[in-house]
C-alpha cells in the first residue's frame, strides 16, 4: 500500500521546484510549496487510489459479464432478480470506504481552515510536528490583503505604514493581455502569469491573507500553496499559509469576473526575511520599481531550484 | 373538464383519425406528438449548443486568441486590439450560452419532454397525459424561452459586446447592472422564467399522470423504472425551480426596480444568490441524470433478457438521490468563505450520495450477471454509459472533499467531472434511449452499422476530449479562460482533437437519420424480443394516434 502510494504520487508530482507554474504535459498537481498543499496532495493521492480501484473493479465486472454472459456463450438467461446478501454488501462496503475517506478529509479541512493559534504553538508546539512551525510562530503573523478589481489585484499590507502615513498599498497589473502592445515573453516572465509588481512575502513566516473585491467576485489562488478564496464585494474572507522555500509562485483569478478574467494573474515572490525587510523599506518610499528590482535580481528561484536539485 | 375532453376524444378518434398538419403539430394535445416535437426541438437546440462548444475547442486548441478574433473581425471589429477585446467577451458569452442551451434546451427537453411524454403514458398503460392542453403550453413556452435566449445573445450585454458573458450560474454582481448593464441579461432572465414555468407545468403533468392514470393492477411497486425516474425528476423540478424563479426575480428587481438583494453596498449579499441558485442547481443535475438512469435500467434488462435486479432498491435509490440532492448544494461554494464546520457538513452529506449511486451501478451489472446479453446498439450505449458515469462519479467523490476542492474548485478538473456525468453520462443515456425507442417512435429502422460507428466515435472522441481535462485541472488550469499559460497547451490540443472525433460521430448521426428517413424500412412492433417486457412493446410501431382506449390490465408478475 505504502509502495503503491509512493509510486502514484511519484507519477503525479512534477519534477523540480520550477513547477510552481503549469508544466507542459503534466498530469498532476504543481509541486507543493506549503504544508497545506503537501497534505492536499497526500490526501488526494489516497482518494485517487481508492477511486482507481473502484473504477477498475466496475470495469472488470462489466468486462466479465460481457465475456461470460453474452448470448453466444450463455444462450439461456437465468431469472433471478434478488440477492439480499449481495445488496447488503454493496451498500455497506461503500459506506465503510466513505468513512475511511471522511477521517483524513476532515482533519485536512480543519488544518487548512482553522487559523493556527500562534501563541500556543510558540509556547508549547511540538518541534517534530511537520504541521506546526514553532520558530515562525514566535515571530507572529504577516498580514496581507488581496483586493480583486476588474482586472488586476490590489495588495495591501495593513501593518506596514508607508511614508505618507497610510498602509502600504499597490496595484499588481498583468504584463500580458494578449494584445499587440504586450511585452515580449521571457523565461522569468511567463505569458499570462507574470505581473509588474508582485506580492512579496517572507519565507518561513505564518501569512494571514484576506480577500475582498471592489466590483464583482474574483478568487485569489496560488495552486502550489493549496489556497483558494473568493474575493467578494461586501465580505472580508480570510485564510493562512506558510511557505518554507523562497521562490516565485504563480496563480490565476479563479472566479469568472468579466472580459479580462484570464488576464489578472497572481505572482507571489517568497524571499528571505532580510530581503523582505529591504523590499518593504523601498516600497514604503514609493519606489515600487526599485523594490521589485531588488526581489527579482536576487533570483530567488535559482536558489530554490538548486535546493531541489540537491534533494 | 379533462374528463369531458377524454370522452369527446374517444368519440372522434377511435378509428385513429389524425388531425391536419397545422392542428396536429401546432395545436397538439397528443402526448406522442408533443414528445416528438420536444425531441425535434432538442435536436435543433443541441446543434446550436454543440456548435458553441466547437467554437470553444477551436479557440482553445492553441494558446493565444485566434479564431474568435477572426470571427469578431468578420462582424465589423477593427483588426487588432479591438477585435481581441471583443473576442474575449464573446468567449464568455459562448461558454454561458453553451451551458444554458445544453441544460435547459437540449438535455431536459429531450429526456423529460421527449422520452417522458412519449413513454410514461405508454409504459403505465394510460391513453394520454393527465393534462393534454397544459402539455401543449409547456412545449410552446419552451420554444418561446429558447427564442428569448437566442435573442439575448444578439442584444447589448455590457463589457463591450452583445450577450451575457457571466457563466450559466449568473452570479451577481457580474450579472447585476454593475457587470452587465445591457438588456441581454434581462432577456436571459425572462427566458429562464419562461423555461421554468414550462418545466413546472410539465412536472405537475407528470406527477398527476403517474399517480392517477396507471393501468388497473399496476401498483407503484410494479411501475416501470423509467416512470419512477420521471416521477422523482418531476418532484425535483417542482421543488427546485420555484427557488430559481425567486432568485431570478430578485435579480430582475435589483437590475430594474432599485432593490438591493444582492448588492453589498445596499446591505445585500451576493453570496445569498449563490445559495439560492445552487439550492436549485444541485437538484437540477439530478433532474438531468435521473431519466437517463431509468432508460438504462430498461435497456440493460431488455438486452440481458432478465428482469431488473433489485427493482425496489433501484426505485428507492433514485428517491434517495433526489432527496439527498436537496441538502448538498453548498459543495459548489466551498471557496466563498463558509465556516469550516459548515463545509464539513456538506462534505459528509455529499459523500452519502455515492451510496445510492453505487447501488444503481452494481444493480445494472447484477442485471447483466447470469443474463444472455445481446450487444445491440442501445445496449452498447448503455454499457458505455455505465462505464463513463462511473468515471464521472468517482471524481465527484474527490471533489466532495472540501480540502481537495480548495485546490480544484473552478479548474478544469470540475469541467472534466461534470462533462463525464452529463456530456457523457446524460447524453449517452439520451442516445441509448434514442436507439432503443427509435423504431417504436418513428416506425422505421435505422442502419445498424452507422449506429455502431456513431457509438465508437462518440465514446473514443469524448474520452480524448474530456479525460485530459482532469490533468489540466490538477495542474491548475482555471475554468472559463479564453487563453491560458503556455504550460497547459499540450493537453488542450488533445482535448480539441477529441472534439474533432466527436464531430465526425455527430455528422454520422445525421447521415443515419437521413438514411433512415429515406429508406423507410418498416419497423416491427417489438424488435427486441422477449426481454422487452414493458407495455409500449405490445403496441404497433409507431403506436396508433390514440392507444389503450380499453385500459390494459397488469397481471401479478407484470410491470417491470
Amino acid at each position: 500500500m505504502r509502495y503503491l502510494l509512493f509510486l502514484i504520487s511519484g507519477l503525479l508530482a512534477p519534477l523540480g521546484a520550477m513547477a510552481s507554474e503549469p508544466t507542459p504535459g503534466a498530469i498532476g498537481f504543481q509541486a507543493p510549496a506549503t504544508r497545506i498543499m503537501e497534505r492536499v496532495i497526500g490526501f488526494h493521492d489516497f482518494v485517487l487510489i481508492i477511486i482507481t480501484v473502484i473504477t477498475l473493479v466496475v470495469t472488470g465486472l462489466l468486462v466479465w459479464v460481457m465475456v461470460r454472459y453474452n448470448k453466444r456463450v450463455h444462450p439461456e438467461p437465468r431469472k433471478f432478480s434478488h440477492n439480499t446478501v449481495v445488496e447488503v454488501v454493496w451498500t455497506a462496503v461503500p459506506v465503510l470506504i466513505l468513512v475511511a475517506i471522511a477521517g483524513p478529509s476532515f482533519s485536512n479541512l480543519f488544518y487548512q481552515e482553522n487559523q493556527p493559534d500562534l501563541e500556543q504553538i510558540a509556547e508549547s508546539g511540538d518541534l517534530d510536528d511537520p504541521n506546526l512551525f514553532v520558530e515562525a510562530a514566535q515571530k507572529g503573523w504577516v498580514t496581507i490583503k488581496a483586493q480583486g478589481n476588474q482586472w488586476n489585484w490590489t495588495y495591501i499590507y495593513p501593518d506596514e505604514i508607508d511614508a505618507s502615513g497610510y498602509a502600504l498599498e499597490f496595484v499588481s497589473n498583468p504584463l500580458h493581455r494578449d494584445l499587440s502592445t504586450d511585452a515580449e515573453v521571457s523565461a522569468s516572465q511567463p505569458r499570462l502569469l507574470a505581473v509588474d509588481y508582485p506580492l512579496v512575502i517572507p519565507a518561513n513566516r505564518y501569512v494571514r491573507y484576506q480577500t475582498a473585491a471592489s466590483d464583482v467576485i474574483h478568487s485569489w489562488t496560488v495552486p502550489s500553496f493549496g489556497v483558494k478564496t473568493d474575493a467578494i464585494p461586501g465580505r472580508l474572507n480570510e485564510g493562512w499559509f506558510l511557505v518554507e522555500q523562497t521562490g516565485v509562485y504563480y496563480g490565476q483569478c479563479s472566479e469568472l469576473c468579466g472580459r479580462n478574467h484570464a488576464f489578472m494573474p497572481i505572482e507571489v515572490r517568497v524571499v528571505t526575511e532580510d530581503q523582505y525587510a529591504a523590499w518593504l523599506a523601498l516600497m514604503k518610499t514609493g519606489d515600487f520599481d526599485a523594490a521589485t528590482q531588488l526581489v527579482s535580481t536576487s533570483s530567488p528561484m535559482d536558489e530554490a531550484a538548486r535546493l531541489a536539485m540537491a534533494d | 373538464m379533462p374528463m369531458d375532453e377524454i370522452t369527446l376524444d374517444h368519440g372522434h378518434d377511435s378509428h385513429d383519425h389524425k388531425p391536419g398538419f397545422f392542428t396536429r403539430w401546432f395545436l397538439s394535445t397528443n402526448h406522442k406528438d408533443i414528445g416528438t416535437l420536444y425531441l425535434v426541438f432538442a435536436l435543433i437546440a443541441g446543434i446550436v449548443g454543440y456548435t458553441l462548444s466547437g467554437l470553444i475547442r477551436w479557440e482553445l486548441a492553441q494558446p493565444g486568441i485566434g479564431p474568435l478574433t477572426s470571427i469578431m473581425e468578420m462582424f465589423g471589429a477593427q483588426a487588432g486590439d479591438d477585435a481581441i477585446e471583443r473576442a474575449k467577451q464573446f468567449y464568455n458569452v459562448i461558454i454561458t450560452y453553451h451551458g444554458l442551451i445544453m441544460i435547459f434546451f437540449m438535455v431536459m427537453p429531450a429526456l423529460i419532454g421527449g422520452f417522458g411524454n412519449w413513454f410514461v403514458p405508454l409504459m403505465i398503460g394510460a391513453p394520454d397525459m393527465a393534462f393534454p392542453r397544459m402539455n401543449n403550453i409547456s412545449f410552446w413556452l419552451t420554444v418561446a424561452a429558447f427564442a428569448l435566449l437566442l435573442l439575448s445573445m444578439f442584444v447589448p450585454g455590457g463589457a463591450g459586446g452583445n450577450g451575457f458573458g457571466g457563466g450559466w450560474v449568473l452570479y451577481p454582481p457580474l450579472s447585476s447592472l454593475k457587470g452587465h448593464p445591457g438588456p441581454a441579461m434581462d432577456l436571459l432572465i425572462l427566458s429562464l422564467h419562461t423555461a421554468g414555468i414550462a418545466s413546472i407545468l410539465g412536472a405537475i403533468n407528470f406527477i398527476v399522470t403517474i399517480l392517477n392514470m396507471r393501468a388497473p393492477g399496476m401498483t407503484m411497486h410494479k411501475m416501470p423504472l423509467f416512470a419512477w425516474s420521471m416521477l422523482v425528476t418531476a418532484v425535483l423540478l417542482l421543488l427546485a425551480l420555484p427557488v430559481l424563479a425567486g432568485a431570478l426575480t430578485m435579480l430582475l428587481t435589483d437590475r430594474n426596480f432599485g432593490s438591493q438583494f444582492f448588492d453589498a453596498s445596499g446591505g445585500g449579499d451576493p453570496v445569498m444568490f449563490q445559495h439560492l441558485f445552487w439550492f436549485f442547481g444541485h437538484p437540477e443535475v439530478y433532474i438531468m441524470i435521473l431519466p437517463a438512469f431509468g432508460i438504462i435500467s430498461h435497456i440493460v434488462a431488455t438486452f440481458s433478457r432478465k428482469p431488473v435486479f433489485g427493482y425496489l432498491g433501484m426505485a428507492y435509490a433514485m428517491v434517495a438521490i433526489g432527496a439527498i440532492g436537496f441538502i448538498v448544494w453548498a459543495h459548489h461554494m466551498y471557496t466563498v468563505g463558509m465556516p469550516s464546520d459548515m463545509k464539513a457538513y456538506f462534505v459528509a452529506a455529499t459523500m452519502v450520495i455515492a451510496v445510492p449511486t453505487g447501488i444503481k451501478i452494481f444493480s445494472w451489472i447484477a442485471t447483466m450477471w447470469g443474463g444472455s446479453i445481446d450487444f445491440s446498439v442501445p445496449m452498447v450505449w448503455a454499457i458505455g454509459f455505465i462505464f463513463l458515469f462511473t468515471v464521472g462519479g468517482v471524481t465527484g467523490v474527490v471533489l466532495a472533499n472540501a480540502g481537495i476542492d480548495h485546490a480544484l474548485h473552478d479548474t478544469y478538473y470540475v469541467v472534466a467531472h461534470f462533462h463525464y456525468v452529463l456530456s457523457l453520462g446524460a447524453v449517452f443515456g439520451l442516445f441509448a434511449g434514442w436507439y432503443y425507442w427509435f423504431e417504436k417512435m418513428f416506425g422505421v429502422k435505422y442502419n445498424n452499422v452507422m449506429a455502431y460507428g456513431h457509438f465508437w466515435l462518440m465514446f473514443i472522441g469524448s474520452n480524448i476530449l474530456f479525460f485530459p481535462q482532469h490533468f489540466l485541472g490538477l495542474n491548475g488550469m482555471p475554468r472559463r479562460y479564453v487563453d491560458y499559460a503556455d504550460g497547459f497547451a499540450p493537453w488542450h490540443m488533445w482535448s480539441s482533437i477529441g472534439y474533432a472525433v466527436t464531430l465526425v460521430g455527430t455528422l454520422l448521426f445525421f447521415v443515419l437519420l437521413i438514411e433512415a428517413a429515406l429508406r423507410r424500412r418498416k419497423a416491427e412492433a417489438n424488435p427486441w424480443g422477449e426481454g422487452a417486457t414493458t407495455l409500449e412493446w405490445t403496441l404497433p410501431s409507431p403506436p396508433p394516434f390514440h392507444q389503450f382506449n380499453e385500459l390494459p390490465v397488469v397481471k401479478a408478475e407484470g410491470g417491470h
